[in-house]
């Protein structure tokens, strides 16, 4: 999950080295923590949220086999 | 693809050479070296062989979809086979193979956000938007077929009782689906209601003749 997340957000942002994904779980949870630079903020997550939706969306596609709920939180 | 072979005194020499040929940044380039240079003789004294790289990088937005996808598929741990295909305007990527259904989801949900992914992913490659149109084992024509006869179904059906039927919310593409399915019944009218993301398209008789 957490390699998904980096190359969706390294796919849209300008400052690729700044992009770090950090992954914590639980038995019935995977959280995901993804920085990027504050200058890129707007590229993952969009009007709306909408890119954050579509990250979000094929990030829980992918958790499917996994069984357990994924939160993916965005962060500067 | 566009690709180079470049020598020069240093690696460094050959791969600015290389760089400046194709006219792209490095960054945006796939740099490999084919032979390092070599000492000749005792201590060089012969001099040094040349350096050789091979310089490569992608300008066709069809394969950078092509790229983004199976990159995508590889780190869901999804077995597919993808190919791409220019239709005028825009490009057409097709993915095959089994237990796809995981990037399909619910009512073609994770298809929706694989599709405007690539398209924002390979807008930013090439620096222009470009449309690309993503589907999974012919989904979206079986798709596009089922609300075609979904269309005609309820037209018959607000003909017939002359009350209205408002659909199930639907992206903008299932909707004008819709609308373009019924644009030639002459007693139907067809329209949109509601924000996104529940909008949903309200199949009506036309308007006077009502009652």
């Amino acid at each position: 999950m957490k390699e998904l997340v980096e190359l969706l957000a390294k796919s849209l942002v300008d400052q690729r080295d700044r992009v770090s994904v950090v992954q914590t779980e639980t038995d019935k949870m995977v959280n995901i923590q993804l920085t990027v630079a504050p200058e890129d903020m707007g590229k993952v997550i969009g009007k709306q949220g909408k890119i954050a939706n579509a990250i979000r969306t094929l990030v829980k596609a992918a958790a499917v086999k996994d069984g357990r709920r994924v939160h993916v939180d965005i962060d500067q | 693809m566009k690709v180079t072979e470049k020598t020069g005194k240093t690696v460094e020499d050959a791969v600015t050479a290389g760089l400046i040929e194709l006219g792209v940044e490095r960054e945006k380039a796939v740099i490999e070296v084919l032979e390092e240079p070599v000492k000749k003789g005792l201590f060089g004294l012969l001099g040094t062989t040349a350096a050789r790289v091979r310089i490569s990088y992608e300008d066709d937005p069809g394969e950078m979809a092509l790229d983004f996808i199976r990159s995508v598929c590889k780190v869901m741990d999804v077995q597919a086979v993808c190919g791409v295909e220019r239709r005028g305007e825009f490009w057409s990527v097709n993915v095959s193979g089994s237990e796809l259904g995981i990037l399909i989801g619910r009512r073609g949900e994770t298809l929706e956000a694989l599709q405007y992914l690539t398209n924002l992913a390979v807008a930013k490659r090439v620096g222009e938007r470009i449309r690309i149109v993503v589907d999974v084992e012919g989904y979206r024509l079986r798709r596009e077929e089922t609300l075609i006869r979904l269309a005609k179904r309820l037209s018959e059906k607000v003909k017939r009782t002359g009350s209205r039927v408002v659909l199930e919310p639907m992206n903008p593409h299932e909707r004008r689906i819709i609308h373009t399915a019924l644009q030639d019944e002459s007693r139907i009218s067809t329209f949109s209601e509601g924000d996104e993301p529940n909008r949903r398209v309200v199949i009506s008789l036309r308007r006077g003749r009502e009652f």
